[in-house]
C-alpha cells in the first residue's frame, strides 16, 4: 500500500502503452495551455538562468585566466612602489626620496638563482608623446629586446630592438597600437619620429597594447593598476641617459623629487614548478637589506591558481542560486500537479473501475509532470543559450557557454519533473476508487 | 435458467466505523447469480444497494464471507489483481455516465483495452465496432459534452461490453434520462440478455424490475426477497 511499485515503473514491457501514455499526456496539457505555460514558466527560468549564470561566471573566469596568463605563467613581476608614509625614512636634508628595485637587486638575483632565465628589467616614465601637433600621454617604458618574448607582446609591423641598440643607447622606439592610432591616425609610423622631452625617437615598429600589465594585476587584487596609460617602448639604456634616475615634480610652494632606478622587472624561471619556490627566494634576497618596503612582487602563477579557485567559488554559488530556482520551479509544479489531481479525482476514479491499476495512474501522472518540466526544460535550454549571446553582444562581456551546462541544467529539470511528480502521483493513485467515483 | 454459477456471495458483511458505533451496510448476504441471468437489485435508499454492487464491481472489499466471481474467490485479492479483475472480467455502467470529458467517443470506448495492453489499431477496430452497435457510429469523434444524455449512456455501455466482461453491472442506468432515452436504453439492455450477457443491475423502477427476469430486494443490508420471474 502506497509504496512505490517498481514493477509498475518499468512499464517498457509495453512500449505501445507507454508511447499512448506519452501522447495522452500532451493531450491533457495542451487541454489546460495558460494553465501549462504558466507552470513552465518556473523551470524555464530556473533552467535558462543556470545556463545564462554559467556562461557569464565561465566567461569572466576565462577573461581574468586569459589576462593574466598573458602576464606569463613562468614570471615573477617586480614593481617598485613608493612607500607609505609612515614607513618613508626620509632624509630631510636631501629632499629626495630613494625607493625602488636597483641595478643591484638584479644582479644579485641573477647570481644567487640559477633557475632564473631571463631578466627584463624596464624603467617607466609618464610623460607626453608628440608627433607634429598630435599629443598621447603615455607611458614612456625602458625595457630590453627580449622583453616581447616575456611578455608575450604581439609586434603587429616592423620589430623590436635590437641588442646592438641598447649597446648604443639608440634613440628609437616601439609603440603600442593605441598610440600609433592617436598619433598617427593618417600614416604609418614607422620611420617617423616621436618627440618625447627634448629627445626625438624613431618609430621601428607597433606593438599590440599591453593589455595584461596594469589591468590583470588590479583584476586579480593586486595594486598598480588604476591610471593606465598606453606605452611606449624605447632601449633601457636610452632610457637611463635621456632620462636619468632622478624624477621631480614640481607642486605649488613645494617641489618633490624620486630617485627610482628600475620600476619593473620581470624574472622568467624554466620550469614551472619552481614558480612559487623562485618567488620567495626572490623576496628574501631583496628584503634582505631593505629597510623599507618600496617594491611588490606579482607571480601570476598565484594569481592564476586564485583565479580559478574564485571561479570555482563563483561557479558553485551560481548553481546553488540556480539549483534554487529550479527547486521553486519543481515545487510549483507540484502545486498544480496536486490541484489537477483533486480536479481529476472523477476521472481517476473511472480509470480504476476499467481496470487501471495504482501504477498505471502513477505513470499517467509523472508523465505529465516530466512533460512539463522537459518541455520547460528545452525552452530554457533554448533561451538559456540565446541570453548569453545577447549579453555579450549587449553588454561586452565575454559568455562561454559550456557545452555541459545546457545538458546539466536540462537532465535536473527532467529530474525535477520526476522528484516532485512523485507525490502527486501517489496521492492519485492511493484514491480510494468509490470515494473517488463518488467525488463531484 | 441454465447455465453455471458465475457470482456466488457468501456470508457477505461489509461493516462501517462511524466514530464508536458499527454498522453493517451489508449483512450476511448469499447468493448467487448464473450465467445469463439478468438481475435487478432493489430497495430503498441506504438499503446497501451501492454497497453491495461496489462489492461485486471489486471496487470494495467485503469486511468478512466471501465473494467467488468465476470460481475464484476475489475477498483476499490485493488492489492490483482486483484491478485486473475489474479490466478483464467486469463491464461497469454508471447512472451519471463517467464519461471521461477530454476524450471523444471512440476514445472513451477504448480505455478498458488500453489498460489491459491491447493494441493501438486492434482496440481502435473494437471500440469502432461496439460504437456502431449502439447506434453512435456517425459520433465517433465528439466529446461527450456534445452528446445528449441518452447518447452518452450508449458510449458508456459500449465501454462496458468492450473488454467482453462476464458480468455487466449496472448502477440506474436510466436515472438521468428522460423516459424517451431511458426506453431505448432499457431496449439495449433488452438485447443484451437476449445474447446471454449476465447482467446485475441496480435500480429503482419497478418496471425496470419486471423486465429483469430476478429481483433482490435488500433491506438494511440484508437480503429480504429474491423473486424470479415473479416467484420466490
Amino acid at each position: 500500500m502506497g509504496s512505490l511499485d517498481l514493477r509498475g515503473l518499468i512499464l517498457l514491457f509495453n512500449p505501445g502503452k507507454l508511447r499512448r501514455a506519452i501522447a495522452l499526456g500532451f493531450k491533457t496539457i495542451w487541454l489546460h495551455r495558460l494553465r501549462s505555460a504558466l507552470t513552465m514558466l518556473g523551470i524555464v527560468f530556473g533552467v535558462c538562468s543556470v545556463i545564462a549564470m554559467l556562461a557569464v561566471g565561465e566567461g569572466a573566469g576565462h577573461e581574468a585566466q586569459e589576462q593574466i596568463r598573458r602576464l606569463g605563467s613562468q614570471n615573477i613581476i617586480l614593481r617598485s612602489v613608493k612607500p607609505t608614509d609612515d614607513e618613508r625614512i626620509s632624509d630631510e636634508q636631501s629632499r629626495v626620496l630613494e625607493f625602488g628595485l636597483t641595478y643591484n637587486d638584479m644582479r644579485r638575483i641573477e647570481s644567487t638563482l640559477p633557475s632564473v632565465r631571463v631578466l627584463a628589467p624596464g624603467r617607466i616614465i609618464r610623460n607626453h608623446v608628440y608627433h607634429a601637433t598630435r599629443r598621447v600621454d603615455a607611458e614612456i617604458v625602458g625595457v630590453v629586446p627580449w622583453y616581447t618574448g616575456i611578455r608575450n607582446l604581439r609586434i603587429h609591423t616592423g620589430r623590436f630592438f635590437s641588442p646592438i641598440e641598447i649597446e648604443g643607447h639608440v634613440n628609437v622606439c616601439v609603440i603600442s597600437d593605441s598610440v600609433a592610432a592617436r598619433l598617427f591616425p593618417f600614416m604609418s609610423p614607422l620611420q617617423r619620429n616621436v618627440r618625447v622631452g627634448s629627445d626625438y625617437y624613431r618609430v621601428i615598429g607597433i606593438v599590440e597594447s599591453d593589455a595584461g600589465a596594469g589591468q590583470a594585476a588590479a583584476a586579480a587584487g593586486g595594486s598598480g593598476g588604476g591610471n593606465y596609460a598606453p606605452r611606449i617602448y624605447i632601449p633601457l639604456t636610452a632610457a637611463r641617459t635621456r632620462f636619468g634616475e632622478t624624477i621631480i615634480r614640481r607642486r605649488a610652494g613645494s617641489f618633490e623629487a624620486e630617485r627610482v632606478q628600475l620600476h619593473e622587472a620581470i624574472v622568467q624561471v624554466d620550469r614551472i614548478e619552481d614558480v612559487e619556490e623562485t618567488a620567495r627566494i626572490v623576496d628574501g634576497i631583496l628584503a634582505r637589506d631593505r629597510r623599507q618596503q618600496d617594491y611588490e612582487m606579482v607571480v601570476p602563477l598565484e594569481l592564476l591558481r586564485q583565479a580559478e579557485r574564485t571561479k570555482q567559488i563563483f561557479n558553485t554559488v551560481l548553481g546553488a542560486i540556480a539549483a534554487i530556482s529550479l527547486l521553486v520551479g519543481g515545487i510549483g509544479i507540484m502545486n498544480i500537479m496536486l490541484a489537477s489531481v483533486t480536479e481529476r479525482t472523477r476521472e481517476i476514479g473511472i480509470r480504476r473501475a476499467l481496470g487501471a491499476k495504482r501504477r498505471d495512474i502513477i505513470l499517467q501522472f509523472l508523465i505529465e509532470t516530466v512533460i512539463l518540466s522537459g518541455t520547460g526544460g528545452v525552452i530554457g535550454v533554448v533561451f538559456g543559450v540565446v541570453i548569453p549571446v545577447v549579453i555579450s553582444r549587449v553588454a561586452d562581456m565575454t559568455t562561454i557557454v559550456t557545452p555541459w551546462a545546457p545538458m546539466l541544467a536540462f537532465s535536473i529539470s527532467a529530474l525535477v519533473g520526476v522528484v516532485f511528480g512523485i507525490y502527486p502521483a501517489m496521492r492519485a493513485a492511493n484514491m480510494d476508487p468509490v470515494e473517488a467515483l463518488r467525488h463531484e | 435458467m441454465s447455465g453455471m454459477s458465475i457470482v456466488t456471495l457468501n456470508r457477505v458483511t461489509k461493516t462501517y466505523r462511524m466514530g464508536e458505533n458499527t454498522f453493517d451496510a451489508l449483512h450476511e448476504v448469499d447468493f448467487e447469480v448464473r450465467q445469463g441471468e439478468y438481475v435487478a437489485i432493489m430497495g430503498p435508499s441506504g438499503c446497501g444497494k451501492s454497497t453491495l454492487l461496489n462489492v461485486l464491481g471489486c471496487l470494495d472489499k467485503p469486511t468478512s464471507g466471501h465473494y467467488l466471481l468465476n470460481d475464484t474467490d476475489v475477498s483476499t485479492f490485493d488492489d492490483d489483481a482486483l484491478s485486473e479483475i475489474r479490466g478483464k472480467l467486469l463491464g461497469f455502467i454508471f447512472q451519471s455516465y463517467n464519461l471521461i470529458q477530454q476524450l471523444t467517443v471512440l476514445e472513451n470506448i477504448e480505455v478498458p483495452l488500453y489498460y489491459q495492453g491491447v493494441g493501438a489499431a486492434a482496440s481502435r477496430a473494437k471500440a469502432q465496432e461496439l460504437a456502431e452497435r449502439v447506434g453512435l457510429g456517425h459520433r465517433l469523434h465528439h466529446k461527450p459534452s456534445e452528446l445528449s444524455g441518452g447518447q452518452q449512456q450508449r458510449v458508456g455501455i459500449a465501454r462496458a461490453l468492450v473488454n467482453e466482461p462476464l458480468v455487466l453491472l449496472a448502477d440506474e442506468p436510466t436515472g438521468n434520462l428522460d423516459s424517451g432515452s431511458g426506453a431505448e436504453i432499457l431496449a439495449l439492455f433488452e438485447a443484451l440478455r437476449e445474447q446471454q450477457k449476465t447482467i446485475i443491475m441496480v435500480t429503482h423502477d419497478p418496471d425496470i424490475g419486471r423486465q429483469a427476469g430476478r429481483i433482490i430486494r435488500l433491506r438494511d443490508g440484508r437480503v429480504e426477497e429474491d423473486t424470479r420471474n415473479g416467484f420466490s
